[in-house]
């Protein structure tokens, strides 16, 4: 068990037994994290490249006392999760290329309406049908803007399958914190690929449960703060508990937690608490990974597995002579300007390499609008996966040098 | 001044004198913008007998209100579950039925009752509507069918009658409709029941039983919407609509006799009953059970036989 996965994501490593090593596919490994976290709900509909998690679900929920539940469409799927979490259960689905798609709508409620559930892409190629069993990385503004209206998204991207098991538990743990669904955002090829990994025991993984009017009747009183979670109150618990009544809600949805906004005024208070709900809590859900950012003059923004090859670029740099750092994301949106920025401090030029025409690079720039360095992309949609060396001849000292064969 | 009510009695089973209070979370339909809750029914909208059907129907099977869920969608009726002291879920338009099985799966303590309109579970919500009634779940779907989209402002639906007029068929509709009935029983329902605004007594029966029906059922309840439908096709009172129930309503049993063409544009209330297949949430705790149990193991690599073997 690596440590180093587990404290990036803010989970307290002390006490967590390692109880067994196995090479497993990344989808097993979202599958077996949300086991882990307590998901106790999975609704889903097959869809390549992530079928696999529904397979294994199949055989995991009825092991856990859980329920899985096959539906007749991905937007039956999202609604089904929905309503498992709205009886208390922790629920989940899984989807790719056009079920996420057709899934937005019902996303779009889960974090409006405030319904804890853990939704997750593996994300094949291309828009349309796209490419099913190719990878891609091509649905990251869609993650943060896909549904309509004004909200926040949660959206986090893991490299390794090690860190899709952990960061898995660590998004159902949020969900439920932040009473929210959110996205998790790996590749088709991060779904499908084998790696060792360390699983736990898992009666010794920290997870988290919503707060309810019974866990802590003092909780969310309305007291007109711009960042209250209101009491989750389950159906057949014994309190009344509305969803979708937003405009006349302390609490957007739920449990009335007794406001006296209604209508426009009830609106504009619930869209800009769902904003500063996350804003205000930007430490507790900003994640990432830095690489001798401190004094780097070439920096590298970089997500998923595709910051694999970033992190192999990086050190070749390095070997060359050149000031290079790496910034891995893991938490996407809300996207980390400021520790972009803290990395860039020292940069004269930002490579961001991405398997799509340039989604992170447009926040990057948005980040940096006021910074002079020069932002390149690397970008692939032909489901390759970009070469080290790609990143490296942007570098022009470094081009030079693999012009020449000049080693450092 | 007081005024005395002749008490009312069912055919089965005398209703309270003063019934149902632990149901009711708004009284009276007197608007109280201060609160924002008032009734938002049209004056004469059959939604206001419906609703008071439903929570009948839940006093005679003594439901306790803090297991009791209504889910629902768009349209008219929408507000309804909040008029209820049930929990409420009032999702996304069509997907009740979606989300009211995976409730029931998850806690089958609950009765989940949903609420929908017809283009709510018969045109957006269709696909969910007959998959729960394929998978058999313990829930009851109550279908309120005006012919249209009246909260949008009297549309053409997926139930509106041939040739009549709507918003978005001014030169009549041309489109067939469907027959609720028929296709929640095709889909393996195993109760369905249609009734009318204007037969009260019938459609408090028509809910009970669909309630006490272990496994999926519906109720189609015919409602009046004058406003919106009843006045582009000869129909504008509240009171002709139900008129037009009573006139042209046989129950099944007399429909059985009649000859196809006598029956022809009439509506045949009654209530049918399915195929007796096995119920989604206990077949779903006794596979857990047997899976806890370690009486069976998943098989990944064959070892199924052919159905029926």
């Amino acid at each position: 068990m690596d440590n180093a996965v587990l404290e990036r994501l803010q989970l307290p490593p002390d006490g967590i037994k390692t109880a067994d090593r196995r090479l497993i596919q990344g989808n097993e490994a979202i599958c077996e994290g949300a086991i882990a976290a307590g998901i106790h709900f999975y609704a889903g509909y097959p869809i390549t490249p992530c079928t696999e998690i529904a397979e294994q679900m199949s055989i995991r929920q009825p092991q856990v006392g859980g329920v899985y539940l096959q539906m007749e469409d991905e937007v039956g799927s999202i609604n089904a999760v929905m309503g498992a979490s709205l009886t208390g259960r922790k629920s989940m689905t899984a989807t790719a290329g056009p079920g996420i798609s057709l899934m937005q709508d019902g996303i779009g409620w889960t974090q409006t309406d405030e319904i804890p559930a853990l939704i997750v892409n593996v994300q094949r190629a291309g828009p349309g049908l796209g490419n099913a069993t190719r990878s891609g990385q091509m649905d990251v503004m869609q993650a943060r803007w896909g549904p309509n209206g004004d909200r926040e998204a949660l959206v986090l991207a893991p490299s390794t399958v090690e860190e899709a098991f952990w960061l898995t538990l660590k998004a159902v743990n949020l969900s439920e914190r932040l009473r929210m669904g959110v996205v998790m955002l790996p590749e088709g090829l991060l779904g499908l690929m084998r790696e060792v990994v360390d699983l736990p025991d898992y009666s010794t993984v920290p997870t988290e449960d919503r707060i309810t009017p019974d866990s802590d009747p003092e909780a969310g009183k309305y007291d007109g703060t711009m960042t209250e979670i209101s009491p989750f109150a389950s159906f057949g618990t014994g309190h009344r508990s509305i969803n979708g009544r937003w405009l006349e809600a302390g609490g957007a949805g739920g449990y009335y937690s007794g406001s006296p906004l209604r209508g426009l005024e009830a609106q504009d208070y619930n869209i800009r608490r769902l904003h500063n709900k996350l804003l205000s809590r930007r430490d507790e859900i900003t994640f990432y990974e830095e690489s001798e950012t401190d004094d780097a003059e070439v920096l590298l923004v970089a997500f998923g597995t595709q910051a694999r090859s970033a992190q192999f670029a990086k050190d070749e740099l390095r070997r060359q002579g050149v000031k290079a750092g790496l910034l891995r994301l893991i938490t996407l949106f809300p996207f980390p300007g400021e520790v972009l920025q803290a990395a860039a401090a020292n940069a004269k030029q930002i490579i961001v390499p991405e398997m799509n025409l340039g989604q992170i690079r447009g926040e990057v720039e948005r980040a940096l609008r006021l910074h002079p360095a020069e932002i390149v992309g690397v970008n692939h949609v032909d489901s390759t996966y970009i070469e080290p060396d790609e990143i490296i001849s942007m570098v022009p000292a470094a081009a030079r040098h693999q012009r020449e064969g000049v080693t450092a | 001044m007081t005024t005395e009510t002749k008490p009312t009695t069912s055919a089965r089973q005398p209703v309270k004198p003063k019934p149902m209070e632990e149901y009711i979370e708004v009284f009276g339909n007197v608007p109280d913008e201060e609160s924002g809750q008032h009734f938002r029914y049209c004056p004469g909208c059959g939604l206001g007998i419906a609703q008071s059907a439903i929570m009948r129907a839940w006093d005679r099977i003594s439901i306790d209100p803090e297991k009791l869920v209504t889910v629902g969608g768009s349209g008219c009726y929408a507000v309804m579950g909040s008029y209820y002291s049930a929990s409420q879920a009032h999702m996304g338009h069509g997907r009740a039925a979606a989300m009211a099985t995976a409730i029931k799966m998850s806690d089958p303590s609950l009765t989940v009752v949903t609420l929908q309109g017809d283009g709510d579970a018969m045109a957006i919500g269709a696909q969910h509507f007959v998959h729960a009634a394929r998978r058999n779940v313990d829930i009851t779907v109550i279908v309120f069918n005006n012919f249209v989209y009246g909260e949008t402002g009297g549309q053409h639906g997926p139930t509106t009658p041939r040739d009549t007029i709507t918003q978005t068929s001014p030169y009549g509709m041309v489109e067939n409709e469907f027959d609720i009935i028929k296709v929640a029983l095709g889909a393996g329902a195993g109760y369905a029941a249609r009734t009318t605004v204007f037969h009260a007594q019938h459609m408090v029966r028509a809910i009970e039983g669909a309630i006490r029906h272990k496994g999926f059922s519906v109720v189609e309840i015919l409602q009046n919407c004058h406003e919106l439908w009843g006045k582009r096709n000869g129909m504008p009172k509240a009171t002709d609509m139900l008129a037009w129930y009573r006139d042209n309503s046989v129950t099944s049993a007399q429909a059985a006799k009649l000859e196809p063409e006598d029956i022809l544009g009439k509506f045949i209330i009654g209530t049918w009953t399915g195929p007796d297949r096995p119920e989604l949430t206990e077949e779903w705790q006794k596979l857990v059970d047997r899976v806890q149990a370690g009486e069976v193991e998943a098989q990944k690599a064959g070892g199924g036989k052919p159905p029926g073997a």
